[in-house]
C-alpha cells in the first residue's frame, strides 16, 4: 500500500513490554512514537530481581516441558487465566531466552559456560534464568540498547518526560491517537497513530507503599478505563511475601532468596527476644517447610503471604511480637550469596544496615503486582493450543486500535502470578503480539489524514482539566488524600478481605472522592509542575480503586490472591469467570459483570500444593475485622 | 492488612526533626536560591521521604509557604539511577541516603542539583547528553532481528562476572559529576566532541567484550579516539570513588585506552 510509509504506532510506556513492542513494531516496518514519564532506561522493570522462566534442556531431560510450564502457570493462577495465551507464552519462552542471550544479557553461567538456572516458586524444576539478582534491570537494559539502535536508524522517536493523559477515540469508537503532556514545559498535545499500545505497568501506588516505583500509579490504565476500556480482574493484587518495610516504600527481597535455599522461620516460643543466631534449630518454626513438605519455602506467593500474615497477626508469633518473620540466608555462605543474590544483599545492607550473610533478614509481605488490568481479547488457534501469530485481535482492548501489553494487560497470570513469569509475559506481549499491532496498523486509513476534530476536542478537554486543577481553591491536600487512599486500600483490599469491610471501604473511597473535589494545589506554576501531575493522578487512582474494591466485593469466593473470610472456598460454578469493570460516566463508579472462563486444555483441580495440616498451624486465616 | 512499620517503630523515636537546606531554581533561566526546612522524620527514613514530606507540607523554617521541590525519582532502591543529587556537596542517590546519621550527629543537610547538567527546575537536571553518549559509542549488540535464531555465544563465568558488573551501570551520572574533565554543556551540537565520561567509556568496553558486540569494536574505538574520547581522561580517579554500584570504571578507562591505542596503530599502518 502506497500509504504504508505514513503509518505510525504509539507505544505508551518504556518498560520491558513497551520496549519489546517498539522493537518488534519497527522491525515490522512501522515507525514508533514512544512515550514515557521517565527516561525509558529508568522504567519500573529495573526492579524485577529474580529471573525469567522458560523450559530448558536440563529440566526437559528431567521430565519438564513447555506444557508443564503452562500447567504450573494455570494452576498457580488458580485457573482464572485464559489458557490459549498462557499456552503460547510458555511455548515461546525458550526462544525469548535465546533472543535475550543474543542481545548480550549477562545471564549467570555454569563452569561450562551454559546459562545457569535456579528454582522458583510454584515449580519443582529449575527453570528460571537469571542475571545476579537484578534480572529485570539486565533485561530492560538489553531492550533499551536495542531500541537505542533503532532510534539511531530513525525508526523511533522518544518522548521522554511526557505523560499520557488519555486516548483519542473518534466518532466510530476507534482509538486514533493520544493526548500527552510534556512534564517540563507543561505543553499538552494530541498525537495521531494507527494503533496505540498501552504498556504502562501496574498500580502499586493505589496501595500507598508498595514495591513499585513512584510512577506506577495506574493512572494511565484508569484514563483508558474512563474513556470506555474495560478493566478486568482488578481485585487480584499480588502481595509479595518478602519485602522490607521503609518510610517511603517497601523494598522487595526477591523470591530467588528462597529459590536459592533461603528459609523462612519464626521462634517457636511467642515473644522469644533472643538474638536469632542464638536460637537453636529445634526452637525455630520453619512453618512453610512444615506445612508444605513438597514445595517448602517456594510455595506460590499468595500462599506464602497468607501463611506469614497468619503467623504474625493471628498466632502472634512474629519476631518481637510485631509483623516480621525471618528470611534466613546465613547458612548459604557469603561467596555464594554475592554471586547469586548480590543485588538484593546490597539493598538490604544499604537500607537496613545489617548483613544478610551474618544475620537473618526481617521481612513482611508488601503489595507487589497487579494480575488485573485492562481487559483484552485474543485470537486462539482452532484447537486452543496457543494464539494465531500476527492476529490483530490479540491483546486489544474493547476500544479498537487500543492495545494493552505487559502488567497493564490482565491476561496470563489469573488469580496469582508465579514468580519469574512477569518478565516473560511483558516480552512475550511485545514480541508476539507486536506483530498483530503491525498488521492492524497497516490496514487502517492513516490517522495522519483523519479530521482534526477528535484530536482538538481531546486536547482541549485535558487543557480544561489542567486549568481547573491549577485554579482549584479548596482546602484539601492531594498528598494527604493519596496517603489515606493507600492506607485504606492496603487495609481492606489486600491479603484478607470481607464483604462488610469492602462495603465500608467503598464508603471511605466515596468520601475521599468528595474531598478530592475540593483540593488545592500548592504549586500553580506552568513549568515542571510535579504537584499538578501527582494531583491529577490521585483523581485517576481513586477511580481505579473503586473498581478494584467493587470487584472484590462482588467476587464472593476465595481464589488465588483474593481471600474472603466470608467466602473461604473457590466457587467455580459462579466465579470461574473474569471480573469486568465498566466505567459509568454518570456516577463516576463501576459496573461489574462476570464473563465465564473456558478451560479447554486443563480442567480445574483443587489447588493445595500438598499442604499438610498440623505443626501447631492454624487451619485457616480468620478475619481480623470480624 | 496491618502496616508493619506502624508496629515496629517506637513512638518515642518517631518525631525527630531534620534540618534541610535546598538549592532551588524556578526554571533554567532563573537565579538559584536557598530554602530551609525542618522536617519530622521516622527512624530509618531516607532523603526521598524527606522530600515527600516537604511536598505534602511545603512550608519553610520561617513559616513561609512555598512550592514543593521538583526532583527526579523512580525505584527508590538504587537501581534506576533517577534521583542523583548533591548531598552535603557529595554526589549520590537520594534514595539510599538514610538521614538518621545526620540527625544523630546534629548535622543539617544541604541538597543541590548536579552541576554538570543543565538544571530544569530545582533538583531536576537534564541528563540527555548521557544517553546521547551511549548512541555515540554504539552501546549495543548489532542484532539481526527478533526472530528465533538460536542462542547467543557461550560465555565463561569469569567473563560473565566482569560483564555483569559493567552492565549494572544505571546511567545515574555520579561519575560525570565528580569528573574534573566533564563540564556542563547545554548545546547538544557540541556533545560529539566534548568529553564522553567514564559511564559511556565503560559501556563501550562492555560491548567490546561481547562475542557479537565486538563486531562494532572499531566503530566504538573510532568514537573514543577522537576529541572528547578516552584520551581526555585526566586520571583523577574520582569516578570510581563515587560510583554507587562500585563499577570498576578506571579499569574500563584503562582497557578502552589500550584498545584505542591499538586501534590507532592499526589504522596508521593500514593507511585508512
Amino acid at each position: 500500500m502506497a500509504s504504508g510509509a505514513r503509518h505510525r504506532v504509539i507505544v505508551v510506556g518504556g518498560g520491558l513490554a513497551g520496549l519489546s513492542a517498539t522493537l518488534r513494531i519497527t522491525e515490522g516496518g512501522i515507525p514508533v512514537d514512544l512515550f514515557s514519564i521517565v527516561p525509558v532506561k529508568r522504567s519500573h522493570s529495573v526492579c524485577a530481581q529474580g529471573g525469567i522462566n522458560a523450559c530448558n534442556e536440563i529440566a526437559r531431560q528431567q521430565g519438564y516441558s513447555e506444557h508443564e510450564h503452562f500447567d504450573e502457570s494455570i494452576y498457580g493462577g488458580d485457573f482464572l487465566a485464559h489458557q490459549p495465551p498462557v499456552y503460547e507464552m510458555a511455548h515461546w519462552a525458550p526462544r525469548i531466552i535465546d533472543l535475550l542471550d543474543r542481545m548480550g544479557v549477562p545471564f549467570n553461567r555454569t563452569a561450562e559456560g551454559q546459562r545457569d538456572l535456579r528454582l522458583f516458586g510454584g515449580s519443582l524444576y529449575k527453570r528460571t534464568h537469571f542475571a545476579g539478582a537484578t534480572t529485570g534491570q539486565q533485561l530492560l537494559y538489553a531492550f533499551d540498547e536495542q531500541v537505542r539502535r533503532v532510534e539511531a536508524e530513525g525508526k523511533v522517536v522518544k518522548y521522554e518526560h511526557w505523560e499520557f493523559l488519555g486516548p483519542v477515540v473518534d466518532d466510530e469508537g476507534q482509538c486514533r491517537g493520544i493526548v500527552a503532556q510534556d512534564l517540563r514545559t507543561m505543553q499538552i498535545r494530541a498525537f495521531r497513530a494507527d494503533a496505540v499500545v498501552m504498556a504502562t505497568g501496574g498500580c502499586g501506588l493505589v496501595f500507598g507503599k508498595s514495591t513499585n516505583s513512584v510512577m506506577c500509579t495506574g493512572a494511565a490504565a484508569s484514563r483508558c478505563y474512563q474513556a470506555g476500556a474495560r478493566y478486568a480482574n482488578g481485585e487480584f493484587i499480588q502481595v509479595h511475601p518478602t519485602a522490607i518495610p521503609g518510610a517511603d516504600k517497601l523494598r522487595l527481597m526477591s523470591e530467588s532468596a528462597r529459590g536459592e535455599g533461603g528459609r523462612v522461620w519464626v521462634p517457636r516460643k511467642k515473644g522469644d527476644a533472643r538474638d536469632p543466631r542464638q536460637i537453636p534449630d529445634a526452637e525455630r518454626y520453619y512453618f512453610l517447610e512444615e506445612r508444605y513438605p513438597k514445595y517448602g519455602n517456594i510455595v506460590p506467593r499468595d500462599i506464602a503471604t497468607r501463611e506469614i500474615f497468619s503467623i504474625c497477626v493471628h498466632d502472634g508469633l512474629g519476631v518481637g511480637g510485631g509483623n516480621m518473620v525471618y528470611l534466613d540466608l546465613t547458612h548459604l555462605g557469603r561467596e555464594y550469596l554475592e554471586r547469586k543474590l548480590g543485588g538484593i544483599i546490597e539493598i538490604y545492607r544499604k537500607f537496613v544496615g545489617d548483613d544478610p550473610a551474618e544475620v537473618p533478614m526481617k521481612i513482611f509481605p508488601g503489595v507487589h503486582y497487579s494480575m488485573g488490568g485492562l481487559w483484552t481479547s485474543y485470537e486462539a488457534k482452532p484447537d486452543f493450543k496457543g494464539l494465531r501469530y500476527g492476529a490483530p485481535g490479540s491483546m486489544t482492548t474493547n476500544i479498537p486500535g487500543l492495545y494493552a501489553f505487559g502488567e497493564v494487560n490482565y491476561q496470563y497470570h489469573g488469580a496469582n502470578r508465579l514468580g519469574a513469569n512477569a518478565l516473560l509475559s511483558c516480552i512475550f506481549d511485545g514480541l508476539f503480539c507486536g506483530a498483530g499491532v503491525v498488521n492492524f496498523a497497516r490496514e487502517q486509513a492513516p490517522a495522519a489524514d483523519a479530521a482534526a476534530t477528535a484530536f482538538d476536542a481531546a486536547k482541549s478537554r485535558r487543557e480544561t482539566q489542567m486549568k481547573e486543577l491549577l485554579g482549584a481553591s479548596g482546602t484539601e491536600n492531594p498528598y494527604a488524600i493519596g496517603k489515606e487512599l493507600g492506607v485504606e486500600m492496603t487495609a481492606a483490599s489486600t491479603v484478607v478481605k470481607s464483604g462488610p469491610r469492602l462495603e465500608q471501604s467503598l464508603e471511605t473511597l466515596g468520601s475521599l472522592r468528595e474531598r478530592y473535589s475540593k483540593i488545592r494545589l500548592s504549586d500553580s506554576g506552568m513549568w515542571t509542575n510535579q504537584t499538578l501531575a501527582y494531583a491529577r493522578a490521585v483523581g485517576d487512582m481513586l477511580v481505579i480503586a473503586e473498581a478494584i474494591t467493587r470487584g472484590g466485593l462482588e467476587r464472593q469466593e476465595s481464589r488465588g490472591s483474593h481471600y474472603r473470610t466470608d467466602f473461604t472456598e473457590r466457587d467455580d460454578d459462579r466465579f470461574l469467570a473474569t471480573t469486568i469493570a465498566t466505567f459509568d460516566p454518570q456516577t463516576g463508579g463501576s459496573k461489574i459483570s462476570f464473563e465465564k472462563v473456558e478451560t479447554p486444555l486443563v480442567e480445574p483441580r483443587k489447588r493445595t500444593y500438598g499442604k499438610v495440616e498440623g505443626g501447631g498451624a492454624p487451619k485457616a486465616v480468620a478475619s481480623p475485622h470480624a | 492488612m496491618v502496616a508493619p512499620d506502624a508496629a515496629s517503630a517506637p513512638a518515642s523515636r518517631s518525631q525527630r526533626v531534620l534540618k534541610v537546606a535546598v538549592k532551588r531554581q524556578a526554571d533554567p533561566a532563573a537565579p538559584p536560591r536557598w530554602e530551609r526546612f525542618e522536617v519530622p522524620v521516622e527512624p530509618g527514613a531516607n532523603l526521598i521521604s524527606v522530600l515527600q514530606a516537604i511536598a505534602s507540607r511545603p512550608t519553610t523554617t520561617d513559616g513561609t509557604s512555598t512550592t514543593p521541590i521538583a526532583y527526579d525519582s523512580g525505584c527508590l532502591e538504587e537501581v534506576c539511577g533517577s534521583c542523583t543529587m548533591l548531598v552535603n556537596g557529595k554526589v549520590r542517590q537520594a534514595c539510599s541516603c538514610l538521614v538518621d546519621q545526620f540527625i544523630d550527629a546534629g548535622e543539617a543537610i544541604t541538597i543541590e542539583p548536579m552541576s554538570k547538567f543543565p538544571v530544569v527546575r530545582d533538583l531536576c537536571v537534564d541528563r540527555a547528553r548521557l544517553f546521547a553518549g551511549l548512541q555515540r559509542v554504539k552501546a549495543w549488540v548489532p542484532l539481526d532481528g527478533t526472530y528465533h535464531l538460536g542462542p547467543g555465544p557461550k560465555e565463561s563465568p569469569d567473563d560473565q562476572e566482569v560483564r555483569y558488573a559493567l552492565s549494572t551501570c544505571m546511567s545515574c551520572g555520579c561519575c560525570l559529576e565528580a569528573c574534573p574533565q566533564y563540564n556542563v554543556e547545554p548545546d547538544s551540537a557540541a556533545w560529539d566532541h566534548e568529553f564522553v565520561g567514564a559511564a559511556v567509556i565503560s559501556q563501550a568496553r562492555l560491548f567490546n567484550m561481547h562475542g557479537t558486540g565486538k563486531v562494532l569494536k572499531a566503530d566504538r574505538l573510532e568514537a573514543l579516539s577522537g576529541r572528547g574520547g578516552v584520551n581526555d581522561c585526566g586520571n583523577a580517579q574520582n569516578c570510581v570513588q563515587v560510583c554507587p554500584k562500585e563499577i570498576p570504571l578506571t579499569e574500563s578507562i584503562a582497557a578502552a585506552g589500550r584498545q584505542s591505542t591499538v586501534h590507532a596503530v592499526k589504522k596508521f599502518f593500514s593507511g585508512r
